[in-house]
């Protein structure tokens, strides 16, 4: 099955090599990179919006991106049902952006967070969690300075009535505990789904750790499960 | 100072500012830095700090209104994000001449 990738490079996007040497080299699947000028990402079979700093992180992290011309086409495309990953800074223009609810503060300590965490795959039907089991607890990195998701009361809850909360910050064993969330984020949130189920956005980076070279594997099933989803 | 002029209008030059702050139902952990570091000094009297940012903004409009108006969809659409923020307008008609 050959699955068409798409990473979108921002002016600041600094994932986008690591998104593409995984889809390329480790997945062995076409790739190309999508200048934030096209407009166009209808030939793609899954977008990903790397992480990164887009316009320098000036405003808000995403809210300038979230306005450059590429972005019409993914708003576009997402709503005919394309796949759309966003990852890191990616996820922030993806809320910023509207086609995921919520915002980013700054990590409640203030400090820019780096390092591995581990996460809970709740919500094993999406496009990009297929290759998971419910419940697993997986390790990935995280590096954010803005990662404190929040969402108002009444959404949240939806959101997770409607399993709209995919990745949570856990401990080994599991369980959501102050001490194992690194930002802040309401409810250890790491990354959520929209209703459709095809955008995705998280915090921690899979690309980072889609080889055994670099620390693990867990990552690259995010990719993987986009494959077999189509297959 | 009236300068410009688009189809017989007059423009007015304005110089907007738009404070940008977090809603109050959203905690400010650098606010309370700032705070802490305040009382610390000896600020005793200080109970509150909010952090925000704050955009000066320089456009034209046929008067105060249109400017406000203005201001107001830039800051709904982009210099707040509605889902955190919440921001404050306020307008100076300023004397350029061109």
């Amino acid at each position: 099955m050959t699955v068409r990738f798409g990473v979108v490079v921002f002016p600041g996007s600094n994932c986008d090599s690591d998104v593409y040497h995984v889809i390329r080299d480790v997945l062995g699947q076409p790739v190309d990179y999508v200048w934030h000028e096209e407009t166009d990402v209808s030939k793609y079979q899954c977008i990903v919006l790397p992480g990164g700093f887009s316009y320098g992180d000036y405003l808000r992290p995403g809210a300038l991106a979230r306005f450059s011309p590429v972005m019409r086409g993914v708003e576009e495309y997402a709503h005919d049902g394309g796949l759309v990953l966003g990852i890191c800074n990616g996820f922030q223009i993806l809320l910023e952006s509207g086609l995921l609810p919520g915002a980013m503060l700054p990590n409640d300590c203030l400090e820019f967070r780096c390092g591995w965490v581990n996460l809970r795959v709740d919500n094993v039907d999406t496009p990009f969690t297929l290759e998971y089991r419910r419940g697993e607890v997986v390790r990935m990195p995280i590096a954010h300075h803005e990662g404190n998701y929040v969402l108002d009361k009444d959404l949240l809850e939806a959101l997770q009535r409607r399993g709209g909360i995919t990745f949570t910050y856990v401990d080994e064993s599991g369980r959501a505990t102050k001490e194992s969330n690194p930002n802040g984020a309401l409810l250890n949130i790491a990354g959520i789904v929209n209703e459709r189920g095809n955008v995705l956005g998280m915090m921690p980076h899979p690309e980072r750790c889609s080889e055994d070279v670099l620390g693990g594997e867990d990552g690259l099933r995010v990719f993987k499960s986009v494959v077999r989803y189509y297959g | 100072m009236r300068f410009g002029e688009v189809q017989g209008v007059l423009l007015v030059m304005y110089r907007g500012t738009v404070v940008v702050t977090l809603k109050e139902t959203i905690f400010d952990p650098q606010g309370e830095a700032v705070k802490n570091s305040l009382v610390a000094m000896g600020f005793s009297s200080v109970t509150k700090v909010r952090m925000g940012k704050h955009i000066i903004v320089y456009l034209e409009a046929v008067n105060e209104e249109e400017a406000r108006e203005k201001l107001a969809d830039m800051a709904r659409r982009l210099l707040a994000n509605p889902v955190t923020e919440t921001y404050e307008i306020s307008l100076v008609e300023v004397p350029i001449s061109r």
